[in-house]
C-alpha cells in the first residue's frame, strides 16, 4: 500500500489486521472494510443503503392463549457483541387491543415506532370509530416492509404484532423481507430454533382453546429463561405484554429466576 | 486468499494476515428468501385438483407449520393458484392478482376466466423481469367447457398450459411420477388410455406427498388440497410427516 | 365597502391607494356570513362553543362539524368558509405531526398558531390566490404553561387571548364575554356560560335551526382535547335556556 506523504496523515493502524471499529463483531463487517471503492470517486459512490443491523434487539417470543395473546422480549440492546443498552423497551402498546414487539435494529424500529404511533394519534384525532386493529397493522406492515426491502433499503427488523382481532386472539409475524404468517406461537431470531420447540409441544399437548394465561405466561418465562441460558446477545431483564378483551397491558421489566449456586463447586479458576 | 502468489500478485511482506479475504468484496443485502413449498395440481374432464404442502421454511427453521400456498382468485370464479419459493414475493403478487381479479369482476360483471388470468399473470410476471418475483405457480382451473386445466410458470412468467404439473421444491421428485401415472409416460404397464377420476387424482396426489415428504426436508407437515368443480370450491387438509 | 369598482379589489397582491388590500376585507366578510364561534380561557382550561347553523332538516346531526381535533392536545373552532377551514386543519395536524417527529414531543400552541398563520398569511400575498375566509381559534391546556388560546384571522394575524369570538354575532358575543371574569371561572362554570352566550347571539328570525357544539380542553381531560360528555352538553343547554328564560321574563317585566 502506497502512503500519502504528508506528515499529518497516519500509517494504517494494524495492516493487515482488524481496525478499530472492527473490534465488536457486526454481521458482514469485513466486507465494507475491505474494500475502499477503489476505481470510484469519493464524490461518485452509489448511493448507499443500510446492509447491516447495529444497535440490535435478539428474539421476541408470543403465544395465544384462550382468551388473549402473551408476548416477550428482553431488554438488552447489543452493538454488536457489546451488550450496550441494558434497558431498551421492545414491545409497544399501540391501543387498547394491538401490541408491537420487535427484533433486529433497534434504531429501524424506533423510527417505525414513531410511524405506528403518529397513525394512533391521527386515528384518535379524527375519530369516526375506525380503530387500527391488530390484523390491519400486521398488513401494513408487510407492505411497509416489503416495499422498502423492494427499493434495497431495507427496516432491519422483525416484528410481531399481537392483540384482539374482534374479539378473537391474533398473532402475526413479519420480516425485513415481508416474509410474514399467521399463526398460534412464534419467536423471531434464534428463539426460532430454541424457543419454538418448547411451546410447540405445550401447544400440540394442550391446544390453544384450553390454554389459560397463567400457563401461556409460564410458558413464555421458560421460552425468555431458555433463550437467557443459550443466546450469548440476550439479558435476563425482560418485558411481558398481555392482550385479552380487558385491553392491553406491557408490563414493568421481571427478571428470570436464573440459579448460579453451581458456580461455589467449580474450583482452580480464582 | 490461500496464500498463493504469482508473478500478477507479489508475496506481501512477512506481516500475518489477519483479515478473512485479501481484495473487495462487494457484500450486497439480499432481497429475497427461498420459503419453499411444493404444489401439484391435476385436472379431469369435470374437475382439476390442486394441493399444496402447508410447511413455511426459513432455513432450517420451520417458521408456521399451516401455512397453505394456495390461493383462490377471481371473485367467485373457479381458478386455483399455487404459489411456491419466495414468500414476502407470494404475499405481493397473490395480493395483486386479487385486486386486479376484483377490478376485472367490477368493470366487466363476471368472473375472470382461468385463461385470462393466465395470461394476466404471465404479464404481471414477466413485467418484473429484471426484478422478478422468486415465485413457482401453478395455476389451476376450469376452461369454457368445464375442463380442467392447469398453467405452469416460470418465475419470470414464461407460461405453458398442461393437463397436470408440478411446482416448487420437490417438483423434480413430482414431476416425473405425473408424467408417469397421469400423462401415461414411458409407461411399460397398464392402460394409456385410461382417464384419471377424481378420487385417483385425490389419492396420487396424497402418494406424491407422502413420498416428497421421506425425501425433502423442505416439504411436510400436512397436504391441503382445493378440489375445484363447476359446483364450487371444496377444501381438504391431510397430515403428512412433520420432522 | 366604498371600494367597489374602484378596481383595487381584484387581488392580493394591490393596496388600495389609503393602504388597504380589499381581498382581506372580502375574506373577513365570508367569515361574518358564518355561524358564530367562540373560545374561553379560564383558569383550568379552554372551552370551544359554535353555533352550527343547520341549513337543512335533511342533514345528519354529525355533519358539518366546526370544532375539530388537531392533535391530541389542541382543539381549534373554526368560523367562515367550512372547506376553508377543513383545509387549514389540515395543515395544522401536518405541522403537529412534523414537530412530533422531528422533536418528539407535543407541538407548543403559540409555534402551532404562528406555523399556520404564516400560512394564511402567505395567501394573501399573490394575485393567484386567494385568502382564507376563515378564522380559527387554537387552544389547549398543560401543566407547565397552563391554558392558551390563540386565535388567527384572514389576514394572518395572530394573537393569544382570554377569550376571542368569530361569525355573525361577533360583536356581541365579545361584549358578553368581557362581561365575565374568565380568568376566575373554571371549565365547568365557563362551558355553561359559552352555551348561553350561543343562545343568546343566536337570530332566531334569520336563522331557524341551529345546533351547539361544545369541547374543551382542561386540567381535567389530562390535557387532551375532547368533546364534551352527553350529561354536560345537556346541563350547559339547560343552563342557556333557563336563562334566556329569565331575560325574557325581566324583558317582559320592564316592559309592563
Amino acid at each position: 500500500m502506497a502512503f500519502p506523504m504528508d506528515p499529518f496523515s497516519c500509517p494504517p493502524l494494524w495492516t493487515g489486521g482488524p481496525d478499530p471499529s472492527g473490534y465488536y463483531s457486526f454481521p458482514q463487517i469485513q466486507s465494507r472494510n475491505a474494500s475502499n471503492f477503489k476505481g470510484v470517486s469519493a464524490g461518485l459512490k452509489p448511493q448507499a443503503h443500510s446492509q447491516y443491523p447495529i444497535t440490535t434487539g435478539t428474539s421476541v417470543f408470543g403465544v395465544k392463549y384462550k382468551d388473549g395473546v402473551v408476548m416477550a422480549a428482553d431488554t438488552l440492546g447489543s452493538y454488536g457483541s457489546l451488550a450496550r443498552f441494558p434497558d431498551l423497551r421492545r414491545i409497544i402498546r399501540v391501543n387498547e387491543h394491538t401490541v408491537v414487539a420487535c427484533s433486529g435494529d433497534y434504531a429501524d424500529f424506533q423510527f417505525l415506532q414513531e410511524i405506528i404511533q403518529q397513525k394512533q394519534i391521527d386515528e384518535d384525532i379524527n375519530g369516526g370509530g375506525v380503530t387500527m386493529k391488530p390484523e390491519a397493522l400486521h398488513c401494513w406492515l408487510t407492505r411497509f416492509l416489503y416495499n422498502k426491502r423492494s427499493k434495497f433499503d431495507p427496516l432491519w427488523t422483525t416484528v410481531i404484532v399481537g392483540g384482539m382481532q374482534d374479539d378473537k386472539p391474533f398473532l402475526g409475524y413479519c420480516n425485513y423481507i415481508g416474509v410474514a404468517f399467521k399463526d398460534d406461537l412464534m419467536a423471531t431470531g434464534i428463539g426460532m430454533d430454541v424457543a419454538v420447540p418448547i411451546m410447540r409441544e405445550v401447544l400440540d399437548k394442550k391446544g390453544v382453546n384450553e390454554f389459560t394465561l397463567e400457563e401461556a405466561k409460564d410458558l413464555i418465562r421458560q421460552c425468555v429463561r431458555v433463550c437467557f441460558l443459550r443466546d450469548c446477545r440476550s439479558s435476563s431483564r425482560f418485558n411481558m405484554a398481555v392482550v385479552n378483551k380487558d385491553g392491553a397491558v406491557v408490563e414493568e421489566p421481571t427478571v428470570v429466576d436464573t440459579n448460579w449456586d453451581i458456580a461455589k463447586t467449580i474450583k482452580g479458576y480464582e | 486468499m490461500l496464500g498463493l502468489s504469482s508473478p500478477l500478485m507479489p508475496a506481501k511482506p512477512a506481516l500475518p494476515d489477519y483479515s478473512a479475504g485479501a481484495g473487495p468484496v462487494e457484500h450486497r443485502f439480499n432481497p429475497y428468501s427461498n420459503n419453499h413449498g411444493s404444489v401439484v395440481a391435476i385436472g379431469g374432464s369435470d374437475y382439476v385438483v390442486i394441493a399444496s404442502d402447508t410447511r413455511l421454511p426459513s432455513g432450517y427453521s420451520i417458521m408456521s407449520r399451516t401455512q397453505s400456498k394456495l390461493f383462490p382468485l377471481g371473485e367467485g370464479g373457479r381458478s386455483v393458484l399455487g404459489s411456491s419459493g419466495c414468500w414476502a414475493d407470494i404475499l405481493t403478487l397473490t395480493r395483486l392478482l386479487e385486486t386486479r381479479a376484483k377490478m376485472y369482476w367490477h368493470e366487466h360483471a363476471k368472473p375472470m376466466s382461468t385463461g385470462a388470468l393466465a395470461q394476466m399473470l404471465a404479464t404481471i410476471l414477466y413485467s418484473k423481469r429484471f426484478f422478478p418475483y422468486y415465485t413457482h405457480n401453478i395455476l389451476a382451473g376450469l376452461d369454457e367447457n368445464g375442463e380442467g386445466v392447469v398453467y405452469s410458470y416460470d418465475p419470470v412468467g414464461c407460461v405453458e398450459k398442461f393437463k397436470f404439473g408440478a411446482a416448487g421444491t420437490a417438483c423434480s421428485l413430482l414431476q416425473p411420477m405425473l408424467d408417469n401415472q397421469v400423462g401415461k409416460m414411458n409407461l411399460a404397464h397398464g392402460n394409456p388410455e385410461a382417464q384419471m377420476d377424481m378420487e385417483e387424482a385425490l389419492n396420487l396426489i396424497h402418494d406424491l406427498f407422502v413420498s416428497a415428504t421421506e425425501r425433502e426436508i423442505n416439504t411436510g407437515d400436512s397436504i391441503h388440497f382445493k378440489i375445484v368443480t363447476k359446483n364450487g370450491i371444496e377444501e381438504r387438509t391431510i397430515g403428512l410427516r412433520k420432522d | 365597502m366604498t371600494s367597489i369598482g374602484t378596481g383595487y379589489d381584484l387581488y392580493t397582491s394591490q393596496f388600495s391607494p389609503d393602504g388597504r388590500v380589499f381581498q382581506i376585507d372580502y375574506a373577513a366578510k365570508a367569515v361574518e356570513n358564518s355561524g358564530t364561534a367562540i373560545a374561553l380561557r379560564g383558569k383550568d382550561g379552554v372551552v370551544f362553543a359554535v353555533e352550527k347553523i343547520v341549513t337543512s332538516k335533511l342533514f345528519e346531526k354529525t355533519a358539518n362539524k366546526r370544532i375539530f381535533t388537531v392533535d391530541r392536545h389542541v382543539g381549534v373552532a373554526v368560523s367562515g368558509l367550512l372547506p376553508d377551514g377543513r383545509a387549514l386543519v389540515d395543515t395544522a395536524g401536518g405541522e403537529a405531526a412534523d414537530y412530533r417527529a422531528n422533536y418528539g414531543s407535543d407541538i407548543p400552541l403559540k409555534y402551532l398558531s404562528d406555523r399556520v398563520a404564516m400560512y394564511m398569511h402567505a395567501y394573501t400575498l399573490y394575485s393567484s390566490l386567494r385568502p382564507f375566509g376563515t378564522t380559527i381559534m387554537f387552544g389547549t391546556y398543560d401543566k407547565e404553561d397552563g391554558p392558551q388560546l390563540y386565535c388567527v384571522e384572514p389576514s394572518g394575524v395572530s394573537y393569544g387571548y382570554w377569550g376571542c369570538a368569530a361569525g355573525k354575532a361577533k360583536q356581541a358575543a365579545k361584549t358578553e364575554i368581557e362581561k365575565l371574569k374568565v380568568q376566575e371561572l373554571s371549565c365547568q362554570d365557563l362551558i355553561k356560560e359559552a352555551a348561553k352566550i350561543i343562545y343568546m347571539v343566536h337570530d332566531e328570525v334569520k336563522d331557524k335551526m341551529f345546533e351547539l357544539e361544545l369541547s374543551w380542553v382542561t386540567e381535567a381531560t389530562n390535557g387532551l382535547h375532547e368533546r364534551v360528555s352527553q350529561t354536560v352538553q345537556d346541563e350547559a343547554e339547560k343552563f342557556a335556556k333557563a336563562a334566556m328564560e329569565e331575560d325574557s321574563d325581566s324583558d317582559e317585566e320592564d316592559m309592563s
